[in-house]
């Protein structure tokens, strides 16, 4: 496929430009990099800690997955009331599996456990009731459904307490998607930052270029023509700045996994720490570069119409 | 080329810098423009090239009514026109060779073009070996070169030049003015404001005298 002329020549000149704007910024390595550095911070917080919380969010589904719940029978519950209700709710399709827990078998457990042997043998009767552990299916682990079989059990008359074990999973989930709010508004608030520091970094570049400007107006250079560096220079600032943000957040992510995979190691648990997807990456690339050029935009149209030749 | 129709310019300040001018200057015709400083010949040249716009009355550039060009067609109503200042106005971060190609690149030339026009401009000036000098090195006479080179190299049909030996010596001045007249004698038409008297009067082509904003001898031009 070939491309019409006329657009070849605009493409071309477009690449010419664009590689121009990014020797400028070679010549000048310090100041440019300075300038990328802080939009890379900029970028590399919000970034980092959007990462963060959802690995942690990644580990609390981990521990959703074996939510289950404790039902505390009527302590006037018999062994065979507790087996007929065990039977009855087995039958519901939200239950996969349920242990059922005798008062006899929770008292010997508890004396083992607990060391109060003496303690207890010194009661008249067994002061535990009958437990049901319930573990529901896999597709009823989310907090809304679980709250509704929970809903439902409690309105049994045979329940005298039920309880979902990992209720502090619930609101550990509230409290990251808190703090996720919260890194939304500072994203917004860096971005604008970002938007500031390119603007006026193109603001004193076309300050320092005024001359130029000038010139090239006079000998007939559309206004079009003369943003077009400026608008480039915005467009690699911001995504050399998201590229120095993904390597702020690849580098210190790669000093957490390990001592995360030893303490995930003490649990047991699989768990590694997940770092930028190719998405995320392009995604962070991709809105640096935006910021970048909207920030020279900004400054461009602002300070461009005013320098006019004489 | 160029028609003055009862032309006023007034600066915001309320000075008159031009006051019913009017001048005809045909197609390939060379002409000076002459007056004391002050006189209005840098606001008539500013008028034709754009840079300001008049009070009153038409300006016709190449058939063109300049009064009432909407601001998206000025850069290539420019293009039309070489313009050569007396402080030559250079990119001096920039090399000879790309200060010249500038209005190509504006245009939009492809670089061979450019690089055979670029030559083909700084051979007529005498400076085809100094393309990768940067103008700081050069001395004001070659400049001035540079900035003719510049004015000439995408063909424009007209030339307008203010003052361009104002800081030359007689000699320079005479080479000056002789390569003006070779592009005259191309067909390019030229004008020219200058206050050197003793240069111009020796040469054989009109002149337009301005005094304090009145052309004294507004008349039709022809090329000679």
């Amino acid at each position: 496929m070939r491309l019409p002329h006329f657009l070849q020549v605009y493409l071309l000149r477009h690449m010419q430009v664009a590689l121009n704007s990014l020797g400028r910024l070679y010549r000048a390595p310090l100041a440019s990099l300075m300038t990328a550095a802080v939009i890379g911070i900029a970028l590399a917080l919000p970034a980092g800690l959007y990462l963060l919380t959802g690995n942690l969010q990644q580990l609390s589904t981990r521990w959703d997955g074996a939510a289950s719940l404790s039902l505390f029978l009527q302590h006037t519950a018999s062994g065979l009331q507790a087996q007929t209700l065990r039977d009855k709710l087995l039958s519901w399709p939200e239950i996969e599996h349920i242990d059922l827990i005798s008062p006899e078998q929770a008292l010997s457990e508890f004396r083992e456990l607990s060391g109060f042997g003496d303690a207890l043998d010194a009661l008249e009767e067994n002061p535990l009731p009958a437990v049901l552990a319930v573990k529901p299916v896999a597709e009823s682990t989310d907090g809304e459904s679980i709250s509704r079989l929970l809903e439902r059990l409690r309105k049994l008359p045979e329940i005298e307490l039920a309880q979902l074990d990992l209720q502090w999973v619930k609101r550990f989930n509230a409290i990251v998607d808190i703090v996720q709010r919260a890194i939304w508004v500072m994203a917004t608030l860096l971005g604008l930052a970002v938007l500031l520091i390119t603007g006026n970094t193109i603001r004193l570049e076309i300050q320092s270029r005024r001359e130029e400007i000038e010139v090239t107006k006079l000998i007939g250079a559309t206004n079009a023509f003369i943003r077009r560096p400026f608008l480039y220079s915005g467009l690699w600032y911001g995504a050399i700045g998201a590229l120095l943000a993904t390597l702020l957040v690849e580098l210190a992510f790669l000093q957490l996994a390990t001592p995360v995979g030893q303490l995930a190691g003490l649990y047991q648990s699989g768990f590694s720490l997940q770092t930028l997807a190719f998405s995320d990456t392009l995604l962070l690339l991709l809105s640096g570069a935006l910021l970048g050029l909207l920030g020279a935009w900004l400054a461009v149209g602002r300070h461009m119409s005013a320098i006019e030749p004489t | 080329m160029i028609r003055f129709d009862n032309v006023s310019k007034r600066y915001p300040e309320g000075k008159d810098a031009l006051q019913a001018v009017s001048f005809h200057l045909r197609a390939g015709a060379m002409a000076f423009l002459t007056g004391h400083s002050g006189a209005g010949k840098s606001t008539l040249l500013k008028l034709i090239a754009v840079l300001e716009r008049t009070s009153r009355g038409q300006l016709f550039l190449d058939g063109e009514n300049l009064t009432r060009t909407r601001k998206g067609k000025i850069p290539f109503i420019r293009r039309k026109i070489g313009i050569i200042f007396q402080n030559h106005r250079l990119l001096f971060d920039r090399t000879v060779f790309d200060n010249v190609a500038l209005p190509l690149v504006i245009a939009g030339y492809r670089h061979q073009d450019i690089v055979r026009r670029v030559r083909a401009a700084l051979d007529k000036v005498d400076l085809l070996g100094r393309e990768r000098a940067l103008p700081i090195t050069l001395s004001g006479g070659e400049q001035q070169r540079v900035g003719i080179a510049r004015a000439v190299v995408n063909k424009p049909p007209l030339l307008l030049a203010d003052e361009p030996t104002g800081n030359l010596d007689p000699e320079l001045s005479r080479d000056i003015m002789r390569l003006f007249e070779q592009f005259n004698q191309v067909g390019v038409t030229v004008l020219i404001a200058s206050h050197d008297l003793n240069l111009i009067s020796r040469l054989p082509y009109p002149q337009l005298q301005l005094d304090q904003g009145r052309l004294l001898n507004g008349e039709v031009l022809e090329s000679t």
